[in-house]
């Protein structure tokens, strides 16, 4: 168990995938056994190709009545054995939140893709946004955190959704794979390698899979029909799972390992890539889509001459507060493009001591590089 | 309960939830007495309940896997966890707010595709843990803690529900059939495909006092009188059938 390479179930070379097509793949790549969902605008194409390859590789497929069902059931498989996957839009993930915290809170790996769409509500079904940015960390009611990944292209919505698998079962929580519309929907040419590195669930015969000596420790995790005579709920439990829902104490100590499992391992989970930002006197951070535009965008303004670098986060939650707390306190400006009215600026003003510029569009279109070169030039 | 059945309870359980004269404690010993006639393998076993008393019957109790779930989910956990490994003897239980309520959607559902589980579906008239509320099992006219008028709205008929839905095998038993109710639930555990069993129930302390039916002994005899089986139904007449229930195979 833990870490092991494996043969690509695809042969290795290069494919033309859609976003969609490629988080199916991805998926298949990383052994999911099972994925349910509802089709929905704009992340349909995932569940159709997934009804024909899972039967291919012996994987399960369920087209259920809701989005509710989907990712219950998902939690149900992923109990069972199965590494297990939901794909939905904006409104099927605000209708999953009850089970996100629910799969927090008994610790379900679960991988979950998101292909954002403008919203609220229903919106515009078929144009993009990252809108649902804050409801992947606050969504559901309570104290919690699950990790969610940024991917800007074909390449790596295939790759972040290996990862996502990977993040799920090391840390035993929901992993969001935060698409968007234009990824969703984008044609682009892949590369597949021979091996792809997975990691396998750990178990550990009558340990208790709720609790851990390390006060930030991720249990083992036993599954249906091994004879551990699994209690498993929702409410405050000990690391039996027997409800305790009146001590303080446990309730206290199972809140806090939750969240301290994740950020205490943040540095290990969290990726970005940077890009002329040693001699930058503004920086762009950036995200999913927008990211293209960005760096077109400096890369035009950089022939000019103008100090600006770009720091890209491939994952969004647990945030990169470190990396954000010094690059504020290297540059003058930050300037922060997005999808929505500006969720991610929020979190960057938070740590950087420096100016943070938002630039929130929410127009349902991509945030065009001209706009952002035109943002730019009245900020260096 | 008896004594000889406790072998099936988690080691360290010493009480249960459950009020002062509720039938869902008979219940529980009647789906674990069905499961002893049948010498099923309790590793073998996935108990699935939601939110509510009737949630509580296999979880903590039941010496086996068993998840406790969010509110009216139970047939979508259970059909994910099926779906995965079918070698699981899944047993979903909970009451009639969590299957027919805010479940109902995934209950008519996991008739149609006809799932391979056994749903039981504690009916006691209303939602007992929250204090005694109406719900969609609830008769026309009854006092509940939110229709103090009486309710207004007809209540569901869960077994022609199911049953038209797609369920394999459906029947409905109270608590004061003993016999009837293991077999029923021993037929239906037996029976591939989704089983349904409704169990009618008394709840006294939520349901009970404010429509004065009496004390919990009182209750159960009225359940003894009002349940008849079809063939008797067949010789009464529509006013009699009014203050009768129809249980069996149905």
């Amino acid at each position: 168990m833990g870490k092991q390479k494996v043969n690509s179930v695809l042969p290795p070379g290069s494919y033309y995938f859609s976003g969609d097509e490629a988080v199916a793949e991805g998926a298949i790549a990383a052994r999911c056994g099972y994925c349910a969902g509802y089709p929905i605008t704009p992340a349909t194409e995932t569940l159709e190709r997934l009804s024909v390859r899972f039967g291919e590789v012996g994987a399960a497929f369920m087209q259920m009545e809701d989005e509710i069902a989907s990712i219950c059931s998902c939690i149900g498989a992923s109990w069972a054995g199965a590494k297990a996957m939901t794909i939905t839009s904006g409104p099927g993930f605000s209708l999953m939140q009850e089970a996100i915290g629910y799969a927090v809170f008994t610790e379900t790996p679960l991988v979950l893709v998101d292909a954002q769409r403008s919203g609220p509500s229903t919106g515009q079904a078929t144009r993009v946004g990252s809108g649902d940015i804050m409801q992947a960390k606050w969504g559901s009611h309570g104290d919690y955190l699950a990790i969610a990944l940024s991917p800007w292209s074909v390449q790596e919505l295939y790759d972040q959704t290996i990862n996502a698998f990977n993040l799920a079962e090391r840390f035993r929580v929901p992993v969001f794979v935060m698409a968007e519309e234009a990824t969703a929907h984008l044609h682009e040419r892949i590369e597949v390698g021979a091996e792809v590195e997975l990691f396998n669930r750990e178990k550990k015969p009558g340990a208790p899979p709720f609790g851990t000596e390390e006060e930030d420790g991720v249990p083992p995790m036993p599954v249906f029909g091994d004879g551990e005579k699994l209690l498993i709920t929702g409410s405050t439990h000990d690391e039996w799972g027997v409800r305790k829902i009146t001590h303080p104490e446990i309730h206290r100590k199972l809140v806090t390992r939750l969240q301290k499992k994740i950020l205490n391992r943040s540095q290990e989970i969290i990726q970005y890539d940077s890009h002329y930002l040693d001699d930058a006197q503004v920086a762009v951070i950036c995200y999913g889509f927008t990211a293209r535009s960005a760096l077109f965008a400096v890369e035009q303004l950089r022939g000019e001459g103008k100090k600006i670098g770009v720091l890209r986060l491939k994952t969004l939650w647990p945030f990169a507060d470190e990396l954000i707390k010094d690059i504020g306190s290297r540059v003058g400006k930050i300037f922060v493009p997005e999808m929505n009215m500006g969720q991610v600026a929020g979190e960057v003003m938070k740590y950087a001591a420096c100016e943070v510029v938002s630039y929130g569009q929410v127009n349902g279109e991509i945030v065009h590089p001209h706009t952002i070169i035109e943002q730019l030039r009245r900020l260096v | 309960m008896v004594r000889e059945l406790e072998k099936y309870f988690r080691p360290g359980i010493g009480v249960t939830t459950y009020c002062p004269g509720c039938g869902e404690a008979i219940l529980q010993g009647l789906i674990l007495r069905a499961i002893d006639e049948l010498k099923l393998n309790m590793d073998e076993m996935l108990f699935v309940s939601g939110i509510g008393c009737a949630a509580w019957i296999p979880s903590p109790y039941f010496n086996a896997d068993s998840l406790h779930t969010l509110h009216g989910r139970t047939i979508a956990f259970a059909t994910g966890a099926k779906m995965v490994n079918p070698k699981l003897k899944v047993m979903v239980i909970s009451g009639d707010g969590d299957l027919a309520d805010i479940g109902g959607n995934h209950l008519i559902h996991g008739a149609r595709r006809n799932m391979d589980m056994t749903v039981i579906c504690a009916n006691n008239q209303n939602y007992g843990m929250t204090g005694g509320q109406v719900c969609a099992t609830t008769p026309e006219g009854a006092l509940t803690m939110t229709t103090h008028q009486g309710n207004p709205f007809r209540p569901f008929d869960l077994c022609r529900l199911v049953k038209a839905a797609g369920a394999v095998y459906v029947a409905r038993y109270a608590v004061t059939q003993p016999v009837a109710m293991v077999r029923g639930i021993k037929k239906a555990l037996q029976t591939e495909g989704f089983t349904f069993i409704e169990a009618l129930t008394p709840c006294p302390v939520q349901f009970g006092r404010r429509n004065k039916l009496g004390k919990p002994a009182e209750m159960l005899k009225d359940l003894m009188t009002k349940c008849i089986s079809e063939e008797k139904a067949e010789t009464l007449s529509t006013e009699e059938l009014k203050s009768k229930i129809i249980t069996g195979e149905l």
